[in-house]
């Protein structure tokens, strides 16, 4: 297409992520209310969401802080729920690569789902864009979806102060992750990572310092893996 | 309730550095070096295999019951699966499985 600017394609990419914003703002908001019920005011809300922009991280660690884990496990636990950020990252790096060092670092901080997801998409299908192209787009993807996570964390925050007690929103988080692993499973392999989560998750409860988690996920990861390799060496095979 | 503000700074400032190094490790320091394929295998599932281990403990033994099974809660975990797999629709599992909590503990409390 002759007619690709920077600026259209900086449109189409805040195009291709507007919707998200759907998904975006309820779940800061729900950051924002359950942060709240953790003790946490606007300003400390607000600083994780602007310092972390990973919502399941984000959870992951007010959960754990709420239930007095060490602050060691604490940050390995939520770091390994963002270790997905590392992939991001890596299956960027062919696109944005020959960016400056700036651009790069400034975009490394705007990594989230709904970013990479977009952007990875598109560059497989333009190879011809140029490296101004690519990064229009990533900020494309980027607009309509950061400023909302800042801004309904700080609006769940105030409004979480003022929610009475007795709604049960302890159970507000488990539903919430539920509801966003339930679309992850798009393979066996990642059933079956999901399951031996859950599974040695229970068995291993026993453990101190929320240690049974660490192990959970790592048992999890090798059997997604392991699944995944076997599936492909018979598709292969076939 | 967190009190410890040492704490939860500390926790905010180190995943907000951490994720921004995991984030970072890639594009900005590895260069267009590609990573083997067994580790971008392994980095494929970490989310999966986090996130049901974290939920799976917090719906079997609720700290709002003092660690004992809950069907209300137990009922709305499970309506927010059955609705997730079906639909793959993150905000109408959230609503059903929260107007499923309240309802049963309406009935049921």
């Amino acid at each position: 297409m002759p007619t690709e600017t920077t600026k259209s394609i900086f449109l189409q990419g805040a195009r291709d992520a507007a919707p998200f914003v759907l998904v975006v703002g309820p779940f800061a908001l729900l950051f924002g209310v359950v942060a709240a019920e953790a003790g946490l005011n606007v300003v400390e809300a607000l600083t994780f969401s602007v310092a972390v922009i990973a919502g399941a991280a984000q959870f992951t660690a007010l959960q754990l802080m709420v239930d007095d884990v060490p602050t060691v496990v604490v940050l390995v636990s939520a770091l390994a729920v963002n270790l997905r950020m590392a992939m991001y990252s890596a299956s960027l790096t062919p696109y944005l690569g020959e960016a400056s060092l700036r651009q790069r670092a400034l975009a490394a901080y705007f990594i989230v789902d709904q970013s990479y997801g977009c952007s990875v998409l598109k560059y497989e299908q333009n190879p011809h864009w140029t490296i101004g192209q690519k990064l229009a787009y990533f900020w494309g993807t980027v607009a309509p979806v950061c400023p909302f996570w800042y801004v309904f964390t700080v609006v769940g925050a105030m409004l979480g102060n003022s929610i009475p007690e007795g709604l049960a929103l302890d159970f507000a988080l488990p539903i919430t992750f539920l509801a966003i692993i339930m679309p992850m499973l798009r393979t066996p392999a990642h059933v079956a990572a999901a399951l031996v989560s859950v599974i040695a998750a229970l068995v291993f409860a026993f453990l101190p310092y929320n240690l049974g988690l660490l192990v959970a996920g790592i048992l999890g990861m090798v059997t997604g893996a392991e699944v995944e390799r076997r599936s492909a060496a018979r598709a292969g095979d076939a | 309730m967190i009190e410890d503000r040492v704490e939860l700074w500390l926790v905010i400032v180190g995943l907000g550095l951490g994720s921004f190094l995991l984030r970072f490790a890639f594009i900005g320091l590895v260069g267009s070096r590609p990573l083997p394929a067994w580790v971008m295998r392994h980095l494929r599932y970490t989310a999966v295999a986090v996130l049901p281990g974290l939920v799976a403990p917090l719906v079997m033994w609720p700290a709002a019951t003092q660690g004992t099974l809950d069907p209300a809660r137990l009922t709305a975990a499970v309506v927010t699966i059955v609705v997730g797999a079906w639909t793959r629709n993150v905000l109408l599992s959230i609503g059903l499985g929260a107007g499923t909590l309240y309802a049963a503990l309406y009935l049921l409390g």
